[in-house]
């Protein structure tokens, strides 16, 4: 399992739009992917359950990935956070 | 074949395909099953065809309609092939041994809740992101079908219970005909709607939507307010005849495009247009329009989920300033409420939203979507000849905060160099009978008026105008309704001032005579029916037209008036 820890710098937080573009991301790779914040774990390949999380602008979060492409999908994660503008 | 009668909403002959957009039946009753591997298949394959459903509408969106109304879809399908939302409905149809219906909307339900409690309004809208995806799944569990208008690619006539906004937002223009709907009158949305658009239409038929099939041969006369259903040959051929006459009525119409509206006895009117959109002005132009007379702001509010912003404003209505070139545009700011609803505001149920919080009055609550407005329509006004318009004024208390509102907007805006034009007029509607009572009044402080005969009309009789049990009372001939127009304007010529008119009755040929007599200086209409009336008034002697209408203030019933005037004017 890899994992890595970010902060939103986002005024918005993760909003519908930036979510869709995590969502898409993960959904293309084999490895379980979750999300945790605030003691929650959602799966990250679910629009619904990222958005129900309500992550807001300097909110930290953990993005986890355990499967044969963990260390790929981790990357491509971070890269979609970084260039969505929602993580530094 | 058969016919249906209805009410005349907007003039012209369509002949196609009937499309039938209405709401399926969508119940079920909760069942225990016994096989679950074969309801779970069920239900994977509904997934499957409502996946590739949507991904055919997204691309035809993308097509017909654009970039933005195509992401929604693409939202729609992640909602739709989510893991928690897909494996709790097959967890449900699992343990509670339940068909997959069931499972589908326990799930959906407790999904849509979470979402519309949220605190945050892009999620609240996500709410009915699942609301679609689930009616969706649910429609092919059922194995019935749901209307996709954005999926229409040939020429269709509408068949509808009613259309509101977000309906007719979804149309593709080049492919709808005509519209035929179950309920609705003269001034009702699908009616105004079908007018500005230009295509015919025949509203309150009551049944059609129990009478006509998908594929139905329909011919919308939207002359005499007929719809036939799979008509003979020959009627068909008729009404080709009569809609090739029609075409050549318009191009004599044409002729006219450049004229000045002037009587026979040499007094200048001005015709205007009413629109609702930018788009609406090639219309205007093409039917020789001299000016915007009501430029509808609420659709840009309309069909969408969240408020406009200043720059999608300011763009629409600069775009309306300069295509309009310097002649005058009477912009109206938001009227919103009665039966223009904006969901996303969340505003409360009203018993009478026709006598309830709307227009100017919402406005005058929720001053930052009004503010926004003004702003807009201030940075717009260095482009063209702006005139500003308050809906729905009862007061002169109302007029005069709206004012102010306007120029603090005004000032700040100048205090940071942006430019705003040094002229802008700033006037009412008249709609509501107080204030035409008191236009002597108002008319020191506003620079004009336009009369809005719909609402003032159905305020004076006090007959709810989308109730066709009351429809009678509909009358702009009576003569209580002429008095109040006849205040209104000759308050405003008293203190030097101009009104216009911006309701139905400023484009009626029975109207005209009338009103062009009580000295009306400005109407504004539905674009197509400009040419005509201007044919009308330049025949007509504004000097007899003020004996008739002088003569009509003293009858007693708008039958009366009707008979005048027909007689008079040999209509």
């Amino acid at each position: 399992m890899v994992e890595k820890q970010f902060i939103v710098t986002d005024e918005q937080g993760i909003h519908a739009r930036p979510a869709s573009i995590l969502v898409s991301t993960a959904t293309k790779f084999k490895s379980e992917i979750n999300l945790i914040y605030n003691d929650k774990n959602v799966n990250l390949k679910s629009i619904l359950g990222v958005m129900s999380l309500g992550i807001g602008l300097g909110a930290e979060f953990i993005i986890s990935a355990t499967g044969i492409d963990e260390q790929d999908a981790l990357n491509e994660l971070e890269d979609a956070l970084k260039n969505g503008g929602l993580t530094n | 074949m058969s016919l249906l009668h209805g009410i005349s909403a907007s003039n012209g002959i369509a002949i196609a395909k009937a499309y039938r957009f209405v709401e399926p039946d969508l119940s079920f009753r909760k069942k225990t099953v016994e096989d679950i591997p074969e309801e779970l298949a069920r239900f994977q394959s509904a997934v499957s065809i409502s996946k590739s459903e949507l991904e055919s509408i997204r691309d035809t969106a993308a097509k017909g309609l654009g970039a933005d109304e195509a992401a929604i879809f693409d939202a729609h399908i992640l909602v739709l092939l989510d893991p928690e939302l897909l494996t709790s409905i097959e967890d449900k149809i699992k343990t509670d041994h339940v068909n997959a219906e069931h499972a589908l909307k326990e799930t959906s339900d407790m999904f849509i809740t979470m979402f519309e409690q949220m605190d945050n309004e892009y999620m609240r809208e996500r709410a009915a992101d699942i609301r679609d995806v689930a009616k969706r799944l649910l429609s092919h569990l059922l194995n019935v079908e749901i209307v996709n208008p954005s999926m229409i690619t040939e020429k269709v006539i509408i068949i509808a219970e009613d259309l509101t906004p977000s309906d007719t937002a979804q149309l593709n223009r080049e492919f709808v005909k005509g519209f035929t709907t179950n309920i609705g009158g003269k001034t009702s949305h699908s009616a105004i709607m079908a007018r500005t658009l230009e295509i015919p239409a025949v509203v309150g038929t009551k049944e059609a939507t129990k009478l006509i099939q998908d594929g139905d041969i329909i011919i919308v006369d939207g002359f005499k307010g007929e719809v036939h259903i799979n008509p003979t040959p020959d009627v068909i051929a008729t009404y080709e005849n009569e809609q090739l006459k029609y075409e050549q009525q318009k191009t004599e119409w044409t002729k006219l495009v450049d004229e000045k509206t002037t009587t026979a006895d040499g007094h200048l009117v001005e015709l205007a247009a009413n629109i609702g959109t930018p788009e609406d002005l090639e219309g205007v132009i093409n039917n020789g329009g001299e000016g915007i007379g009501l430029y509808r702001t609420e659709f840009l509010y309309m069909g969408r989920n969240q408020l406009p912003t200043e720059e999608e404003q300011f763009v629409a209505y600069k775009k309306v300033l300069q295509g309009m070139e310097g002649k005058p545009v009477v912009v109206r700011t938001l009227d919103i409420g009665g039966d223009k609803e904006l969901p996303y505001l969340n505003l409360p149920k009203e018993m009478n939203p026709f006598l309830g919080l709307r227009a100017i009055r919402l406005c005058l609550e929720e001053q930052d979507i009004f503010r926004t407005q003004l702003r807009a329509l201030l940075r717009a006004s260095s482009y063209g000849n702006l005139k500003i318009m308050f809906p729905m004024i009862a007061t002169l208390d109302e007029f005069r905060q709206a004012k102010t509102i306007l120029e603090e907007e005004k000032q700040q805006l100048i205090a940071n160099n942006i430019n705003v034009a040094t002229t802008i007029e700033v006037g009412i509607m008249v709609e509501i009978p107080s204030t035409a009572i008191l236009a002597d009044q108002f008319a020191k402080e506003v620079d004009f008026f336009s009369i809005g005969t719909n609402d003032l009309i159905q305020y004076t009789m006090a007959a709810d105008r989308m109730n066709e049990r009351v429809a009678y009372l509909y009358q702009p001939y009576n003569p209580a309704i002429l008095r109040l127009v006849k205040m209104v304007i000759d308050a405003s010529h008293n203190e030097g001032k101009w009104t216009g008119m911006c309701g139905e009755m400023a484009g009626d040929e029975i109207a005209i005579p009338l009103l062009l007599g009580l000295g009306l200086d400005e109407f504004s209409m539905s674009a197509t029916s400009i040419l005509k009336a201007r044919t009308q008034i330049l025949k007509l002697n504004k000097g007899e037209m003020e004996e008739l209408a002088n003569e009509a203030l003293q009858m007693s019933t708008a039958e009366d008036v009707i008979q005048a005037v027909t007689t008079r004017c040999k209509l």
